[in-house]
């Protein structure tokens, strides 16, 4: 009993990880349509503010916390720079979006190594977050861990403020405005252009929120955004474009599916079979677990 | 996803690219050394990016260190050696590409490094083909002598057989396998539980996680849910961090559950942070704080030319070790030649930092000590146990009867 509740969790803690890197993709990727492979190396933009933050403030804690809304401020800023600079000339050209934004991963990849070095780098965890809880004593224990709990609670965090703003603010409506019918909304005086650098600010904001995350569970390295890029682009695709609670609730499916595959079988296998199961999954249903459904042409 | 197909396929045509190039040019005759002008160039393949230059950087390091220090001392047979410094990428395809261009472009006359037992294999073929010399300073899996290589790190009856027989005689009476699935691991743990089965230890459990995975949750859930004596871990590179990481949350720690692992040196336990690993088993042939004279002028030199607070391990010493040896056989043979360098290699003796290693000529393996550390607070190992002698390579494990089956 206490084995299939602590893979559970390890599932929804997997999940947690999953839907952080996918958050500001299913911003920039799936309501604006911007195919961003450089996002991977936002993520890693803020793992590495996590680590220059940690090495000029000691406590372990205090830089964790600073380095959550400066990793947001880092990664947003080099995303708004990225679409001020490259993507907004080419909206309506995914292909070549795919292409230079490619490139910029490349470099930005390049910029990590000469400034932080080739091997990875690593950072401490506060000690509160190295200890597990234990929710059930006795022979056979059931263990949170604490680091996977904190994960979990900013993940949650982080989908809540999302929806928030995109329900609530007039910011957020005039996001959902214009992913809904661009030309309408700017004959209704939006601004589209500027709506359009803030969505991905935030997005790719969350990218480095969410590098901040992963530093509790690995190493920091220039590489590490292209393993998780793949991985955050399949739970938008199954999720559905367009969709947060798609993007939520496939980050914490695939996150259990993988977590208990892999303890009846190997990490390897457990791969293998998730993406046999997307693939198929995909084949049933090729727009994904929901669809944005408007009255727009296009 | 089209995003995802079209990075897959770039990355595959690369791969492709590497493979031709590295089997290219098969028809005209070994390329040969050029040992013409005053300097002999080497060639230094390592990774200096991705997943493994968390630990193979230091090995090119001290492969310099040693280089310098001859140099200083007049060279080898009066020439000055330089190297040529490769980047193998943590990716075999580039190691093979590498070391094709070390030897037909830069005509080195010898080449160290490689550390990974997928990137061996994948540079073998190339240094057989132009019998050209490799000189390879890790522990690896066994069961391997190419004529082209010489070893100078432990072979299994130097480090993993030992490890067992520690594990053995301290009581532990069933072990958990856990380590990254490439050749090595899958190797070390198929010899690992024909000892068992041999010694009457069981083995509770046996997992692999791709070479630079860092989610290791469901892992250290299996391995707590077992209950082992003891976890043997072969895992490489950065996955220690996950791993270790994600033990101390399942609330493992090494008194309930020791680990020994057996590619963590004192460069991955900074890296990891001793605060993961304090209190938990290495298995090696040197530590840095090895007592010996020629240990206490290696670590000094170390650090005198990267800083204070690095410090030194198993591969770099074999490394270090390696390029003196080289030296050794070279003058000992007075020729560049590799088939004449081979040739004089038996019985080269090096009073190394981990204390003398010979060369066993057949094997083309050397003599190595073997040595339990426990890792402590302050990132270094302290040695418990020792083998007491240096132990002849076995690298096929012919002298023991439990080990028939394998190869």
């Amino acid at each position: 009993m206490t084995v299939i509740l602590g893979q559970t969790f390890t599932g929804i803690s997997i999940g947690a990880v999953l839907l952080l890197i996918a958050l500001g993709l299913s911003l920039t990727f799936g309501q604006m349509n911007v195919i961003n492979m450089a996002h991977g190396e936002f993520i890693m933009a803020g793992a590495y503010t996590t680590y220059v933050l940690q090495k000029s403030i000691s406590s372990a804690g205090l830089s964790l916390l600073v380095a959550l809304p400066v990793a947001f401020l880092v990664a947003g800023a080099l995303g708004a720079l990225l679409e001020w600079v490259l993507i907004r000339r080419l909206y309506l050209r995914p292909l070549d979006t795919l292409l230079v934004t490619w490139g910029v991963s490349l470099m930005l990849q390049q910029a990590a190594r000469d400034i932080f070095g080739a091997p990875n780098v690593q950072t401490r965890a506060p000690d509160l977050l190295t200890g597990n809880i234990t929710v059930i004593g006795g022979d056979d224990p059931l263990t949170f861990a604490n680091s996977r709990l904190f994960i979990l609670g900013l993940a949650i965090a982080a989908v809540v403020a999302l929806s928030l703003t995109l329900r609530l603010t007039p910011l957020g409506r005039r996001i959902r405005g214009v992913v809904q019918n661009r030309d309408l909304a700017e004959v209704s005086g939006i601004s589209t252009s500027r709506v359009d650098r803030t969505a991905f600010f935030i997005g790719s904001g969350l990218a480095g929120v969410a590098g901040v995350a992963l530093t509790l569970v690995g190493p920091i390295g220039p590489t590490m955004g292209t393993n998780i890029i793949i991985d955050a682009f399949l739970v938008i695709v199954v999720g559905g474009i367009g969709q947060l609670k798609g993007t939520v609730i496939v980050a914490f499916v695939l996150g259990v599916l993988q977590s208990v595959l892999e303890y009846s079988t190997t990490v390897s296998v457990a791969k293998v079979l998730v993406l046999v199961a997307i693939v198929a999954f995909l084949q049933w249903r090729p727009q994904g677990l929901y669809t944005l459904r408007t009255r727009s042409l296009v | 996803m089209a995003g995802a197909a079209a990075l897959t396929a770039v990355v595959v045509l690369s791969a492709c690219g590497a493979k031709t190039d590295a089997a290219g040019g098969s028809s005209d005759a070994a390329a040969k050394a050029d040992t013409s002008g005053d300097t002999v160039k080497v060639g230094l393949l390592n990774s200096l990016s991705g997943t493994m230059a968390i630990s193979e950087v230091t090995v090119r390091d001290s492969l310099k260190l040693a280089i310098d220090e001859i140099n200083a001392s007049g060279g080898v047979l009066g020439k000055k050696v330089k190297p040529i410094s490769e980047d193998g990428a943590s990716d075999w395809p580039t190691f093979a590409e590498k070391a094709n261009k070390l030897i037909k472009e830069d005509r080195v006359t010898a080449t160290f490094g490689c550390w990974t037992s997928a990137s061996r294999k994948a540079v073998k073929p190339v240094f057989e083909k132009n019998k050209s010399l490799l000189f390879y300073p890790v522990q690896y899996e066994g069961l391997e002598e190419s004529p082209y290589i010489f070893y100078t790190g432990a072979t299994t009856n130097q480090q993993i057989v030992p490890a067992l027989d520690y594990l053995k005689s301290q009581g532990k009476k069933s072990i958990y396998l856990v380590g990254s699935d490439y050749v090595f691991p899958r190797t070390a743990n198929k010899i690992i539980k024909a000892y068992a089965k041999a010694n009457g230890m069981k083995v509770l459990g046996e997992d692999y996680a791709p070479l630079g995975s860092t989610e290791f949750s469901t892992i250290a859930n299996k391995v707590k849910a077992a209950k082992a004596d003891a976890v043997f871990n072969t895992l490489n590179g950065d996955s220690n961090v996950a791993f270790f990481k994600e033990y101390k949350s399942a609330g493992l720690t090494a008194k309930s559950m020791p680990v020994v692992s057996v590619s963590i040196a004192e460069e991955e336990v900074k890296s990891i942070g001793s605060q993961y690993l304090a209190g938990q088993l290495t298995a090696w042939n040197y530590y840095q704080t090895t007592a010996g004279e020629a240990n206490t002028k290696f670590v000094k030199a170390y650090k005198a030319k990267y800083g204070q607070d690095k410090p030194t391990s198993d591969p770099m010493e074999a490394a270090y070790t390696s390029v003196y040896l080289w030296k050794a056989m070279v003058e000992k043979a007075k020729s560049f030649d590799p088939e004449k360098v081979k040739a004089a290699s038996d019985g080269i003796t090096f009073d190394a930092p981990e204390g003398e290693v010979t060369v066993d000529g057949a094997s083309q393996h050397i003599y190595k000590t073997a040595r339990i550390g426990k890792i402590g607070t302050d990132g270094l190992i302290e040695q418990v146990w020792d083998s007491g002698k240096a132990i002849k390579p076995d690298p096929y494990l012919k002298g023991y009867d439990w080990a028939s089956g394998l190869s």
